[in-house]
């Protein structure tokens, strides 16, 4: 086993001209077959339309209208995936849900309690609510839930946000907001900034992204009480590094809106879409009146529950990526139930539960229950179902959060020879 | 049952060639007699004890080489070969084997763990040998040092052999944590621990699951950076390849290790031997590589699911890992441009300033001015180049609004300093630096205010006189000619470089002529120049083109001029051979574009014809593929009067079809068939026989390299598109081999480069059934066609329920579907009535927002619609 080569091309053009004369000899090729074939095409298209009056053909109506792409060739391509937003927030359909779904940031439950708590992470209480995407653009306000569906059209002091502002309400200038909207108070919480103004904040960390929210909201008088050109209130959170007593206070300190558990974020953590083990939730009994999972009419089974999604071979996963594989359905109730790949079903976990081997998930006892329901745009995550199960077993508490930012310091212990088991 | 090997194999190793030769006839006997026998006497010769190590160690060799071969289709049949092979046999060969693990002779030992390895290779994926692993970990621990490092030696071999599917969970454990304390400091045998840790190199790609349990990636983590801070140097060098391994394997499990990696990496990049110091430069160029992957693929767009979010490790470490970088640069060897091998740590520390400035953009450019300014005009040649170099680096990856202002400034500098400055060194850099202003800042060409009406004249007259300069020189010069060209491609009638047209030519021929044009690749790179400087001229200079060509084809005669040629001197000749073809092909396609020049060039096809079949009679590889190339751009130009050439040519069409070897060869002259093909028409006829026969041939070949299958078919739609009905007499073969190819490709499963794989093998077969269903159109022998419809638009609807075509595939798929419908009118209305593809798939494709698939889509629409109405 010599030592690996490393060498790299230097002060060389990536491409030979020969690799070029090649490439170039294929387009040609390729386009003197295209052009051939089209020839034959088009003799055969003209008698076609001549002989048959054809109707000028008409695109199906698809599952998704754009009612408008308003400007979208002006724009420079840095806006692109800002553009996707808004003009996603003016889609209708099925599809949108799942799209939609897709473009927040999803906090993984804490399964376990994160490394360098006190330095790396920022701890808030979660409002409860409706947690949904707001977006402000050509002078009106649209808030869209986690499944897709919109919540609030309406005027908003956001920027771009209401039709009063005439010349600051231009084309560029739009906000997309991460908020949950309280309905006791009637405010969207606002717990992240994606955009602001048209500047895009996708690629900035959490630190940069709170501080921005936090000077940026209050200037532009959304903080206000309602009026006609603003009709909801929109409120930061307090926001607290993840410290002793940062911890304390966003798990005791009084807040205007009833809590639902804590939201955990990683400082350097950019606003990335979908699951992410970058932002965290956690709840007790003390801080969420929701720790333990109901069902539709609001009462706690005496099963946790579950959806988790059909594949094709029978197999049960859940909506992380890559999912993880809870079991096999039977083909049976497949066939009697008329299931189709792709579906969410809905599980009870039995009294087997679920078992674990070196921290894998090795089995779980489903019952199957039914089809969960129509608004769902995608499974359970794996964090979600194991947090449910732990706080049914043995749940992680505010002590040990405590604990482990205790213990960070005195962390310098010099490991040993470890065996290794996967 | 042995036979005496020994005397052979001493023989073998004779320096009397007739005595060698003897002995490699009669090893050669032994085993075609009895192989069993003779492999045993091999094992039982790499495990005695008593015998001369040399043949040991030979006897060790051979038996690798009876497991093994690099060729695809000959590795095949040895695999199969042991496989079937007396179990009595193969357990004799396995204990000798397993015993001359533990020989104290270590070229003993040594080849026997390789060929362990191969074994294991084979049968492993046969579920075969399970107890291999057991028994070399078994006592690892109670070995002497000599058979434990042998054992770490055979396990790494064994990771590099078998891919990591085959070993279960549970004996990867085994293996890593067999490995990882061999490489930890409780050893104390240091060749012991380096042969853990190359072992540890070879097995990462194992440790999938233990990466993702915190507590062993920590203690892996550990271990590796421990190692590489051990005293013995070819340690720390292994250790820091596993770290660029891990870097690429596990990017995302790196971030809590990040911090304490860079003080390792910088340290030894600051302090180290250069072979350490060159893989702690290529820690940090794999995470640029890792990231500038990641930033690509979200393309700016987040909602594309990436697996791997980025953790902007090179962006946090910036402030620390420039200056770092930057250092390096003054390390610079005397003479390192003019050695074509050189790699040292200023070549790496800037390569990896590259990859930094096109990892994180603009923030770069603020961390490296200060230093060019510093030491630009400085009397150190070493300060002038190194800052010369970082400039020159970071030219790709900041926007051009942050480079231009800098560019404006220093290029009437860089323009003098190539010219007056005392150093080559600083004129090589400088000149490369140039070439990367052109290439990446000339997007704006026409509008920046780099490159001027004024300043035009000055540039090329700097770089043709740096075209006399030292041949790597010269050679950067050409380079950046080459781009300064580029930038001027679809310029419209009218292009700056049309006054200096004639005297670039000029001067790149001269360099071509110069005696020492054979060093740094520079002949090379000046018809490579030449070429691009003809492409992208426009019509004003059309009439120097055309004087191009006798000049050219003069040079090409001259080479042909047969005296007797060594066989150094024959490579020579071969490679101007190709150059020149290549320089021919591009004037070719150049003058055949337009009609014009077209009918003035044709007065010399038929002397360049002959230059080319004059070529093909000197036989060597690259050269066929240059003339096959030009002669595919000049059968495209001369059209239906390229018959004239077909009787003499169509020999060689036929051997380059038949070179399976060179498949980059045989993959162009089916290009080439297809060019002729649509000169020729129906005028092919005469040829199909011998063509189709050796395509069906070559589709049947577990030798030809895959990548040639889906021109074949493509060539296939050509032929059937030239010659129309006549196409009868090949229609059941080509309709089976389509068949049969269309039915593995409706699923893929695999990674994206299979993926891409079948997706042009849709591609292929698709084109074929286009070509076949056009050219049957419109004959009374469309009939014939009726019976492959079926199994057609299955092929249509398995690939759209697949979902994963690309759009070209898409694009021929729905044409194919407009071509049956076409062609079987009525006959198939029913059929495409019942497919899923005349329904959403044409809807899909009707709404789609490539045009091409668009306009393929209204044409099926149209031809489905006049099919199902009758």
């Amino acid at each position: 086993m010599a030592p690996h080569d490393i060498r790299r091309p230097f002060k060389r053009a990536a491409i030979s001209d020969q690799q070029k004369r090649r490439e170039l000899s294929l387009l040609r090729q390729a386009q003197n077959r295209r052009d051939a074939q089209q020839q034959a095409r088009c003799l055969a298209s003209s008698i076609l339309s001549l002989q048959s009056a054809a109707p000028e053909s008409q695109p199906e109506q698809s599952d998704i209208e754009l009612e408008t792409v308003p400007e979208a060739e002006q724009e420079s391509e840095a806006f692109s995936k800002d553009l996707d937003v808004r003009q996603a927030s003016k889609l209708r359909g099925p599809e949108v849900r799942k799209w939609f779904a897709r473009q927040l940031m999803l906090p993984e439950w804490m399964i376990d309690v994160p490394d360098r708590l006190a330095q790396d992470w920022y701890v808030f209480a979660r409002p409860a609510g409706k947690r949904c995407f707001v977006v402000s653009s050509n002078g009106t306000t649209v808030s869209r839930q986690r499944n897709g569906s919109i919540l609030h059209h309406f005027p908003s002091a956001l920027p771009a946000g209401a039709k009063i502002r005439d010349g600051s309400g231009s084309a560029q200038s739009y906000c997309i907001l991460d908020c949950i909207f309280h309905e006791l108070d009637q405010t969207y919480y606002v717990i992240d900034m994606v955009c602001w103004n048209g500047y895009s904040l996708y690629d900035c960390t959490a630190e940069f992204r709170f501080y921005w929210l936090n000077s940026k909201l209050e200037e532009s008088g959304a903080c206000n009480a309602p009026s006609h050109y603003h009709k909801f209130r929109f409120s930061a959170v307090p926001v607290y590094n993840c410290d002793q007593s940062g911890l304390h206070a966003a798990y005791t300190g009084v807040v205007p809106y009833a809590k639902d558990g804590l939201l955990f974020y990683n400082k350097h953590a950019l606003y990335q879409t979908g699951n992410t083990p970058l932002a965290l939730v956690w709840k007790d009994d003390n801080c969420s009146q929701f720790v333990i999972d109901t069902d539709g009419k609001g009462e706690i089974p005496s099963q946790q529950q579950v959806v988790l999604e059909l594949q094709d071979d029978r197999k049960l996963v859940t909506s992380d990526d890559p999912p993880v594989l809870f079991g096999c359905l039977d083909g049976d109730i497949i066939e009697k139930s008329g299931l189709h790949t792709g579906n969410l079903l809905r599980f009870a976990i039995g009294d087997g539960g679920l078992s674990f081997v070196d921290g894998k998930l090795e089995k779980a006892d489903l019952i199957y229950l039914g089809k969960s329901n129509r608004a769902r745009a995608f499974a359970d995550s794996y964090s979600k179902v194991l947090f449910q199960f732990m706080v049914r077993h043995s749940p992680l508490k505010i002590d040990d959060l405590l604990a482990s930012i205790n213990s960070a310091n005195d962390q310098e212990k010099t490991p040993s020879d470890i065996e290794m088991v996967g | 049952m042995a036979m005496e090997v020994t005397q052979v194999l001493l023989n073998a190793q004779s320096i009397d060639g007739a005595v060698r030769k003897n002995a490699e006839d009669s090893l050669k006997q032994f085993q075609e007699q009895n192989l069993p026998v003779f492999l045993v006497s091999l094992s039982g010769e790499l495990a005695n004890e008593e015998k001369p190590v040399e043949t040991r160690k030979l006897a060790g060799l051979v038996l690798k080489n009876a497991l093994d071969a690099k060729e695809q289709h000959r590795k095949f049949e040895l695999v199969q070969r042991w496989l079937s092979l007396d179990g009595n046999a193969k357990s004799q060969i396995k204990a000798c084997l397993l015993k001359t693990l533990t020989s104290p002779v270590s070229d003993a030992r040594s080849t026997a763990s390789q060929v362990i390895a191969k074994v294991a290779g084979i049968e492993l994926p046969h579920k075969q040998w399970p107890e291999l692993i057991g028994s070399l970990l078994s006592n690892v621990h109670q070995l002497p040092a000599q058979a434990k490092q042998a054992t770490l030696e055979t396990l790494g071999y064994l990771c590099e052999e078998v891919s990591p599917d085959v070993i279960d969970q549970d004996q990867v454990n085994k293996i890593l944590t067999a490995v990882v304390q061999g490489m930890s400091s409780s050893e104390g045998n240091t060749d012991v621990r380096l042969a853990a840790t190359r072992a540890l190199y070879n097995a990462l790609g194992f440790a999938q699951a233990n990466f993702s349990n915190d507590m062993e990636r920590d203690y892996i983590m550990r271990v590796v950076c421990e190692a590489t801070l051990f005293p013995e140097v070819r340690i720390r060098q292994a250790a820091f390849e596993c770290l660029v391994s891990i870097s690429s394997t596990y990017y995302e499990k790196l971030a809590p290790y990040i911090q304490d990696i860079f003080n390792i990496t910088a340290k030894a990049v600051r302090e180290d031997e250069e072979p350490v110091a060159l893989q702690a430069i290529e820690f940090w160029s794999s995470i640029c590589d890792e990231e500038i992957d990641i930033l690509e693929e979200y393309g700016g767009d987040f909602t594309g699911d990436s697996d791997i979010p980025c953790f902007y490790f090179i962006k946090q470490a910036l402030p620390a890992l420039v200056p770092m970088l930057l250092e390096t640069l003054l390390k610079q060897e005397e003479d390192q441009d003019q050695d074509e091998g050189a790699w040292n740590i200023a070549m790496a520390g800037g390569t990896c300033l590259g990859l930094v400035a096109r990892t994180v953009g603009d923030d770069i450019v603020p961390l490296v001015v200060p230093f060019i300014e510093e030491n630009i005009s400085k009397q150190d040649w070493r300060q002038r180049e190194a800052a010369t170099y970082a400039f020159g680096s970071i030219l790709e990856g900041p926007s051009p609004e942050k480079l231009i202002p800098l560019v404006n400034v220093a290029l009437t500098f860089m323009l003098s300093a190539l010219t007056k400055d005392p150093n080559s060194h600083v004129k090589d850099t400088t000149a490369w630096t140039l070439g990367r202003i052109f290439e990446f800042l000339r997007g704006s060409v026409v509008d920046s205010p780099i490159i001027s009406q004024a300043n035009c004249q000055q540039i090329i007259t700097v770089l043709l006189q740096s075209m006399k300069d030292t041949p790597n020189v010269a050679e950067k010069a050409c380079g950046a000619l080459y781009f300064l060209a580029q930038g001027y491609e679809e310029m419209g009638p009218s292009s700056p470089l049309t006054p200096f047209f004639q005297e670039i030519v000029q001067s790149l021929l001269t360099v071509t002529h110069r005696e020492d044009a054979g060093e740094s690749r520079l002949r090379t790179a000046a018809y490579e120049t030449l070429n691009e400087v003809v492409r992208c001229s426009t019509d004003e200079t059309a009439p120097l083109v055309l004087q191009l060509v006798p000049v050219i084809m003069m040079e090409l005669h001259n080479t042909l001029e047969g005296q007797k040629l060594s066989s150094d001197e024959r490579e020579k000749q071969s490679e101007l051979q190709g150059l020149l073809c290549g320089c021919l092909q591009v004037i070719i396609q150049k003058l055949g574009a337009s009609e014009p020049t077209k009918y003035v060039f044709m007065q010399y096809a038929d002397q360049i014809m002959g230059l080319f079949l004059r070529v093909f009679a000197c036989r060597s590889a690259t050269v066929h593929e240059e003339a096959m190339l030009a002669i595919g751009a000049l059968a495209y130009a001369t059209g239906a009067d390229f018959a004239k050439y077909m009787p003499e040519f169509y020999r060689y069409l036929e051997m380059g079809l038949q070179n399976f070897e060179e498949y980059q060869v045989c993959a162009v002259t089916v290009g080439v068939v297809g060019d002729i093909s649509r000169a020729l028409e129906e005028k092919i006829v005469p040829y199909c026989d011998g063509i189709m026969t050796q395509l069906l041939k070559n589709l049947s070949s577990n030798q030809l390299h895959r990548s040639v299958k889906p021109p074949i078919f493509s060539c296939f739609g050509d032929i059937a598109l030239a010659v129309g009905e006549y196409f009868e007499k090949y229609l059941m073969w080509a309709m089976s081999a389509l068949q049969s190819a269309a039915e593995l490709s409706t699923h893929i499963a695999g990674d994206d480069e299979l993926v891409e794989y079948t997706n042009s093998l849709r591609n292929g077969i698709l084109e074929a059934y286009s070509g076949i269903f056009q050219g049957f159109k419109n004959s009374p022998k469309t009939q014939l066609l009726i019976p492959y419809a079926p199994h057609i638009l299955q092929f249509l609807d398995g690939i759209y329920m697949e979902k994963d075509m690309d759009d070209v595939v898409m694009k021929t798929a729905i044409g194919v579907l407009g071509d049956l419908a076409d062609t079987l009118g009525s006959h198939a209305g029913s059929m495409i009535q019942q497919s899923v593809s005349s329904k959403d798939f044409l809807n899909e494709c009707l709404s789609s927002e490539d045009l091409m698939i668009k306009e393929s889509a209204e044409w099926a629409k149209l031809a489905i619609s006049r099919a199902i109405s009758v």
